[in-house]
C-alpha cells in the first residue's frame, strides 16, 4: 500500500506536470528547430511572439465569452486558436518581409539575423505590454478537473490522490495530434518534402526547382500554428504573463539544442528531457520517502535537490553538458 | 578619430542641455549620471563583442554581481548572524568548490568509459549530499537570526568605493568559470548559454537570503565620499554657499549630490576609455581583431584563440561588474527583482550596435543616446497619446488604457531603432574605421 501511495504521489506531482509541461515545451522547441533548419538562425523573438499570439487568443476568447459562446466543459480559448494562428502568421510574415528577408538576400551572417530578431523581440514585447499590459491574465473556463485528488482518493481508498486537470489532458491530446500532423506533413506531402530538401541542402533544392520564398512562407505559417497552440496550452495550464513567456525562451532553446538543432524528433525528445529534469530536480521528495522508508528513517528536511526558483539552472546545466559531450545534440541536428 | 565623433557628441550634449532647460537641471543631471553609467556598461559589452566577436547575453548577470559586491563590501558586518553560521556556510561553499574541482580532475585523468562516468557521477552525488548537509543548517541559522532587521551576513564595512574594484573582481572570477565552460560553443549557443547563466545568477541573488537578503532587498547602502542631501541642508557652510548662488537649499543640495556623482563617473569613464583605446591600438588589440575577423588564420599564426577569448570575456565582464557596483552605489539599494534582461542585457546591446560596435567612442555615444531615449521616450509617448486621444471623452476607457500603456512605447521605439540601424547603418553611428 505504501508503495502504491508513493507511486501515486510521484504521478501527481512529477509525472503528470512534467508530461504536460514537456508537451508545451515540445511545441515551442519544434518552432525554434524549424526556423533554424530552414532559415538558419536562432529565433530569439520566439518567447515574445508566443506572448503575442496568446494575447490575440485571449482577446478573442474574451469577446466570445462576452457573446455567450462556449465549448461546454472545454475552454473557449480552443475556439479562438485559429484566429490567433492567423494573426500570428500575419505578424511573422510581416516581420519576415520587413526584416528577415533582407538579410537572406544579402546572405548576412547568422549572428546578424539573431540581432535583428532581438529588434523584433523588443517591438513585439512592447506591443504585447502596450495592448494587454504586463500583468497576469486569466482566460481559462470550462471544467477545471477531469477528476480531483479527493475523487481519486474516495474511489481507490488510497491515502494519496491523483488529480487530473482538464487542461493537462487537453495539452497532451493536442500535442500528440499536432506533432503527428507535423511529421505527416514533413514526410508525406510534397511541400513538406521540399522543406526537408531545402533544409538538407539549399543549393541542391534550388537546383531542383524548389521555390525558396514559398518554403520560407510555409515555415512561418507552421511556426505560427505551433507557437500559438503552445502559448495557449501553457496559458490555460498555468497562466499568461508576458515576462514568463519571454523566460520560456531558455527551456525551449535548451530543448531544441539538446535534441539537436534542426531535428524535429530531437526537439520533442529534448523537451521531455528538460521538463522531467526540471520537475524532478525541484520536487521535494520527503513524503515519498516517508512512504518508502521505515518510520524511523524518515528524512528531516524536504529532500529537495534544488529550490523551484533554480529551474533555469536545470535547463542551463543540461544544455552545457550536451554541448560539451555531444555538440550535435541527442539526434544529429542540422537537417529536418 | 572619426570626424563625425565630436559632432555627434556635441548634438548629444545639446540634447541634455535642452532637457536641463525645458524640464529642469536636476532631471538633466540625473539623466547624465545614468548616461555615463550606461556608457561604461556599453564599453564592457563592446570589449566582448566589438573586440572579439563574442555574443554573450549574460550582461545582466555580471551587472548584478557588481551589485552583490557593493553589498558585501560596504554594509556593516552582522556579528550575530556570522556567529550563527557564517564560518560553516563559507566552509560548505569551499567544500562545494572542492567537489567540483575533484570531479573535473577525475574526468580529465581517468580514461574514457563507463568507469569514468560512474566515478565522476559518484563523486558529484556524494559530494552534493555532503555539501547540503554542511550548507543547509548554516543558512537556516543565519537567516533565522534577526530576520526582520538583517537575516544575512552583512558585509565588510569598507567604504563603498572599494566595491567598484571588488565588483569587477567578483564579476571577473565568475566570468572565468563561465568562460571556461561555455566559450567553446558556437556563437548563438553561447548566447543562449549566457542568457541562462544570467538568470541563474539572478535566481541566486533572489533566493540566497543569507547572502544578500534575497527579495527583501538591501537598502541604505552608505555612499561615503558623496554627501547626503540632508547633511548638506543642515550644514551652515552649504546654506551660505547656496544663498550666495541665490538658490533654494534643498534644490542646491540635490544638484550638488548629482554633480558629485557625475564628476566621479566621468573620471571612471575617462580612465576606462583611455585604457580601452590604448588596448585597441596596441598589438594586443590588433591580435584580437585578427582573431575576430578570421579565427582560423589567427590560429595558424600561433595565436591561442581560446585563451584570448577567455581573457577578453573576463575583461568585459569586469567592467560590467564595476558598472553594477556603481549603479548600486548611486541608488543606495540593491533589489534583485529589479534586474530584467530587457533592461540590463538587451538594452546594453542596442547601445553598442547603435553606437558602433568595435568603436569605443561609438559605444559611449550609444550608451548616452539610447539611455537618453529610453527615459525621454516615455514623456514623448505620453504626449503623443494625449494628442491622439484628444478627441475622446475624458472618461473613455480606451483613452485611459492608451495613456497608461504609453510607458511601453519605449520598448517598441528601441526595437525600431535597432532594426533601422541594423538595416541601414549596420556599422553603427560611429563605425569602427
Amino acid at each position: 500500500m505504501d508503495i502504491l501511495n508513493a507511486f501515486v504521489l510521484l504521478l501527481n506531482f512529477v509525472v503528470v506536470p512534467a508530461v504536460s509541461y514537456g508537451s508545451q515545451l515540445a511545441l515551442g522547441a519544434l518552432g525554434i528547430t524549424l526556423i533554424y533548419g530552414i532559415l538558419r538562425f536562432s529565433h530569439f523573438a520566439h518567447g515574445d511572439i508566443m506572448a503575442f499570439s496568446t494575447m490575440s487568443v485571449i482577446l478573442a476568447t474574451w469577446a466570445m465569452q462576452g457573446a455567450g459562446l462556449s465549448l461546454g466543459p472545454l475552454p473557449t480559448a480552443l475556439l479562438a486558436i485559429p484566429l490567433g494562428i492567423a494573426v500570428t502568421a500575419a505578424l511573422l510574415l510581416g516581420a519576415d518581409r520587413s526584416v528577415y528577408r533582407f538579410y537572406r538576400k544579402v546572405k548576412a551572417k547568422p549572428i546578424i539575423v539573431v540581432m535583428a530578431s532581438l529588434g523584433v523581440m523588443f517591438v513585439v514585447n512592447g506591443l504585447v505590454r502596450f495592448i494587454i499590459g504586463p500583468d497576469d491574465q486569466d482566460f481559462a473556463d470550462g471544467a477545471r478537473f477531469l477528476f480531483t485528488v479527493r475523487e481519486f482518493r474516495d474511489f481507490t481508498g488510497l491515502d494519496e490522490g491523483l488529480g487530473l486537470r482538464t487542461t493537462q489532458v487537453i495539452t497532451v491530446v493536442v500535442t500528440v495530434l499536432v506533432v503527428w500532423a507535423l511529421f505527416w506533413f514533413l514526410n508525406r506531402t510534397r511541400t513538406g518534402k521540399s522543406m526537408r530538401a531545402f533544409s538538407d541542402n539549399e543549393d541542391l533544392a534550388l537546383l531542383s526547382g524548389i521555390n525558396p520564398e514559398r518554403v520560407v512562407t510555409v515555415t512561418w505559417i507552421i511556426v505560427a500554428a505551433l507557437i500559438t497552440i503552445c502559448g495557449v496550452l501553457y496559458g490555460l495550464d498555468k497562466s499568461f504573463k508576458p515576462f514568463t513567456y519571454f523566460q520560456l525562451l531558455l527551456p525551449m532553446f535548451a530543448a531544441a539544442i539538446l535534441g539537436g538543432m534542426g531535428s524535429p524528433v530531437g526537439a520533442v525528445a529534448g523537451a521531455y528531457v528538460i521538463a522531467f529534469s526540471e520537475v524532478a530536480v525541484t520536487y521535494a521528495y520527503r513524503k515519498v520517502l516517508e512512504y518508502l522508508l521505515p518510520a524511523d528513517w524518515a528524512p528531516e528536511g524536504l529532500v529537495q535537490l534544488l529550490g523551484t526558483d533554480y529551474k533555469f539552472a536545470v535547463s542551463f546545466v543540461l544544455l552545457v553538458i550536451v554541448l560539451l559531450i555531444r555538440p550535435t545534440g541527442i539526434f544529429k541536428g542540422q537537417t529536418l | 578619430m572619426n570626424p563625425r565623433t565630436p559632432l555627434l557628441f556635441a548634438v548629444m550634449g545639446l540634447l541634455l542641455v535642452y532637457v536641463g532647460w525645458s524640464q529642469s537641471p536636476s532631471v538633466a543631471l540625473g539623466l547624465l549620471t545614468m548616461c555615463l553609467l550606461s556608457a561604461i556598461m556599453a564599453l564592457g559589452v563592446n570589449i566582448q563583442w566589438g573586440y572579439a566577436g563574442l555574443f554573450s547575453t549574460g550582461t545582466m548577470g555580471f551587472v548584478a554581481l557588481g551589485g552583490l559586491a557593493a553589498v558585501l563590501t560596504s554594509m556593516p558586518h552582522e556579528a550575530e548572524n556570522w556567529a550563527a553560521g557564517g564560518p560553516r556556510a563559507l566552509f560548505a561553499l569551499l567544500v562545494g568548490a572542492g567537489i567540483i574541482v575533484a570531479a573535473v580532475l577525475l574526468w580529465k585523468r581517468l580514461p574514457p568509459g563507463t568507469m569514468r562516468t560512474a566515478a565522476v557521477g559518484g563523486v558529484l552525488a556524494v559530494g552534493f549530499w555532503v555539501y547540503r548537509w554542511l550548507y543547509d543548517p548554516a543558512t537556516i541559522a543565519i537567516e533565522g537570526t534577526n530576520t526582520a532587521a538583517s537575516g544575512y551576513l552583512g558585509g565588510l564595512g569598507l567604504p563603498i568605493l572599494f566595491s567598484w574594484i571588488t565588483g569587477a573582481l567578483l564579476a571577473a572570477a565568475v566570468a572565468w568559470v563561465i568562460g571556461k565552460i561555455s566559450l567553446g560553443l558556437r556563437s548563438d549557443y553561447l548566447a543562449i548559454a549566457t542568457l541562462g547563466i544570467a538568470e541563474v545568477i539572478i535566481a541566486v541573488l533572489k533566493n540566497e537570503d543569507w547572502l544578500s537578503r534575497g527579495v527583501r532587498n538591501v537598502n541604505g547602502l552608505p555612499r561615503e565620499p558623496v554627501p547626503y542631501e540632508v547633511d548638506l541642508q543642515a550644514s551652515p557652510e552649504f546654506i551660505a554657499w547656496a544663498e550666495w548662488l541665490g538658490m533654494d537649499t534643498v534644490e542646491a543640495s540635490s544638484l550638488f549630490v548629482k554633480l558629485c556623482f557625475v564628476a566621479i563617473f566621468v573620471v571612471v569613464l575617462g580612465v576606462l576609455m583611455w585604457m580601452s583605446e590604448r588596448a585597441w591600438t596596441s598589438p594586443w588589440g590588433r591580435m584580437m581583431r585578427a582573431i575576430r575577423d578570421n579565427e582560423t588564420a589567427a590560429r595558424a599564426m600561433g595565436k591561442d584563440v581560446k585563451a584570448r577569448h577567455l581573457q577578453v570575456f573576463i575583461l568585459g565582464s569586469a567592467i560590467l561588474g564595476m558598472a553594477g557596483a556603481m549603479l548600486v552605489t548611486l541608488d543606495g539599494l540593491m533589489t534583485p527583482g529589479g534586474y530584467q534582461p530587457l533592461r540590463f542585457t538587451f538594452l546594453i546591446w542596442v547601445m553598442v550596435i547603435v553606437g558602433g560596435s568595435g568603436n569605443n567612442w561609438g559605444s559611449v555615444l550609444g550608451g548616452f543616446l539610447i539611455w537618453f531615449l529610453w527615459v525621454q521616450v516615455e514623456p514623448m509617448g505620453l504626449w503623443v497619446m494625449d494628442l491622439v486621444t484628444g478627441t475622446l471623452a475624458e472618461d473613455s476607457p480606451l483613452r485611459a488604457h492608451l495613456i497608461e500603456a504609453a510607458a511601453h512605447m519605449r520598448l517598441i521605439t528601441m526595437g525600431i531603432i535597432l532594426l533601422l540601424v541594423l538595416r541601414f547603418a549596420p556599422r553603427g553611428l560611429i563605425p569602427e574605421k
